[in-house]
């Protein structure tokens, strides 16, 4: 066990694990966390609390991720390396890991140019995969990149992104085991509604002896319109959505978001039956009330328990602290 | 921009780098970091690497695992290979117009018999303090050109 994270037990005790992700509130009210969360919470294993998603200004993933612990719920706290230096991406993997975070996402992050402030400095010091290998050296060696000593180092479950549907489709796999090699638990995965090339993937990774080194959690959501389903292509970096799909909820008209469900729910279940595939990644931005839904539907709900070690949620981390 | 083509080339160029390395390492002695043949050899990295590849002047040149290609070019600076951003038609996620750096990086890479497999290996985070110096200096002097104290496993 690298944590004690509901995820990690999830994952280790052979389950077929889900994650789901959370709209990060333009709010400085907690109860907006909560709230959110609620609506996800029992569905899925642990909630990824996103780091200025989109390169736009949200809650801090930090403060989210902790929220998320105190009400009760396992997170995976997302890090991008375009807002942070080293400096401050070290003492962000402690502070989570001290406020009861027990998941991290590494990533490198978007471009500003595609947020709300675009004109803002990208800062990059990093990539996912450094951020990686300095997570994995804080959590293993106990000290800082410095050399400096860590009186208690974070316990930390440590993720990466991959996106199967990218160019250079032959690297990916490559990449992948570059994210093994640097310190990943886990992958979670750009969104998939491609299934086939997925299975390409997935075939290279097996044949790579990767899907034992590593678990994999495909990224899925429904898509709520044709409408939406193209600006997602054209707007958000990485995602591939075939004609074919797009012409599905053109066709249903006024249904289409019944439709997006739909389709939702036959990639997962193709996905399910992929060899490797560890679990999935949720992420319905805005449609975060089908989640339950569709999981029941393909058959993934109740979520498993895992042994009677779960931990206590953390009410207040700093009176426990203290007392 | 002729030289640039050299680019495709990357045996080439993988041979031009091992020579470079040995013609200079027995001047290693006169070739200090800070030194008044630093700036000299800095002035003419940035304009032949420039020409050639783009050069950003990081100072610690990792060509020979990247492909023969500046991953400083690349606007996310990364150092390990293509982000999930890389368009379907090959093209940059925040550059459009621009093919991804790392796309060619790839592609040149399996062209290198010697260097090729470097583009798997984790490189460290770059040393910022090493920028606008002799990247072939500091490469003569291991004790420069550092990996972060804790980095080593």
């Amino acid at each position: 066990m690298r944590s004690d994270s509901r995820l990690e037990r999830v994952l280790r005790a052979g389950h077929f694990a889900i994650t789901a992700e959370l709209l990060s509130p333009d709010s400085a009210d907690p109860q907006a966390v909560v709230d959110h969360a609620s609506v996800l919470g029992d569905s899925c294993d642990a909630i990824n609390a996103t780091d200025a998603s989109g390169a736009s200004v949200h809650m801090s993933n930090v403060a989210v991720a902790a929220l998320l612990r105190q009400a009760g719920y396992d997170a995976v706290v997302q890090m991008a390396c375009r807002d942070r230096n080293r400096i401050a991406m070290q003492g962000d993997l402690l502070g989570a890991a001290a406020l009861g975070v027990q998941n991290v996402l590494c990533l490198t992050g978007d471009g500003v140019g595609t947020g709300d402030h675009p004109e803002s400095k990208p800062v990059f010091d990093m990539d996912s995969i450094t951020l990686l290998r300095t997570a994995r050296i804080l959590r293993d060696k106990g000290h800082f990149l410095s050399g400096r000593t860590i009186d208690s180092p974070p316990k930390l479950f440590l993720g990466g992104a991959s996106n199967p549907f990218a160019p250079p489709y032959d690297f990916r796999p490559l990449r992948l085991k570059k994210k093994i090699e640097a310190g990943a638990d886990f992958i979670q995965t750009q969104y998939c509604f491609d299934v086939p090339r997925l299975r390409t993937f997935m075939e290279r990774v097996r044949d790579m002896g990767l899907d034992k080194r590593v678990f994999i959690l495909v990224g899925v959501g429904p898509l709520r319109s044709a409408r939406a389903a193209l600006w997602m292509r054209e707007n958000v970096p990485g995602v591939v959505i075939p004609d074919r799909l797009v012409r599905r909820l053109t066709d249903a008209g006024k249904r289409s978001q019944t439709e997006g469900k739909r389709i939702c729910v036959e990639i997962i279940e193709e996905i399910k039956e992929i060899p490797g595939v560890a679990g999935i990644h949720m992420m319905a931005y805005r449609q975060e009330h089908l989640v339950p839904e569709i999981l029941d539907e393909v058959g993934l709900l109740p979520r498993p328990q895992v042994g009677d070690d779960m931990p206590e949620p953390i009410s207040d981390p700093v009176q426990t602290a203290i007392s | 921009m002729s030289l640039r083509l050299l680019q495709n080339r990357p045996r080439v160029l993988e041979i031009a780098y091992v020579a470079t390395l040995g013609a200079l390492g027995p001047f290693r002695r006169w070739l200090k970091p800070g030194s008044a043949m630093e700036s000299l050899f800095a002035s003419g990295e940035r304009i032949t690497k420039g020409v050639m590849f783009d050069c950003q002047m990081c100072g610690d040149c990792v060509l020979h695992s990247t492909g023969m290609t500046c991953p400083m070019t690349c606007p996310k600076n990364l150092r390990n290979g293509p982000c999930g951003g890389v368009r379907q038609n090959g093209n940059c996620e925040i550059i459009p117009d621009m093919p991804c750096v790392w796309l060619m990086a790839w592609e040149r890479s399996k062209k290198m018999p010697a260097f090729g497999d470097g583009i798997q290996t984790v490189l460290t985070p770059v040393d910022r303090r090493l920028e606008g110096t002799s990247a072939w200096i500091n490469d003569l002097h291991p004790d420069i050109k550092k990996q972060p104290v804790g980095w080593a496993e």
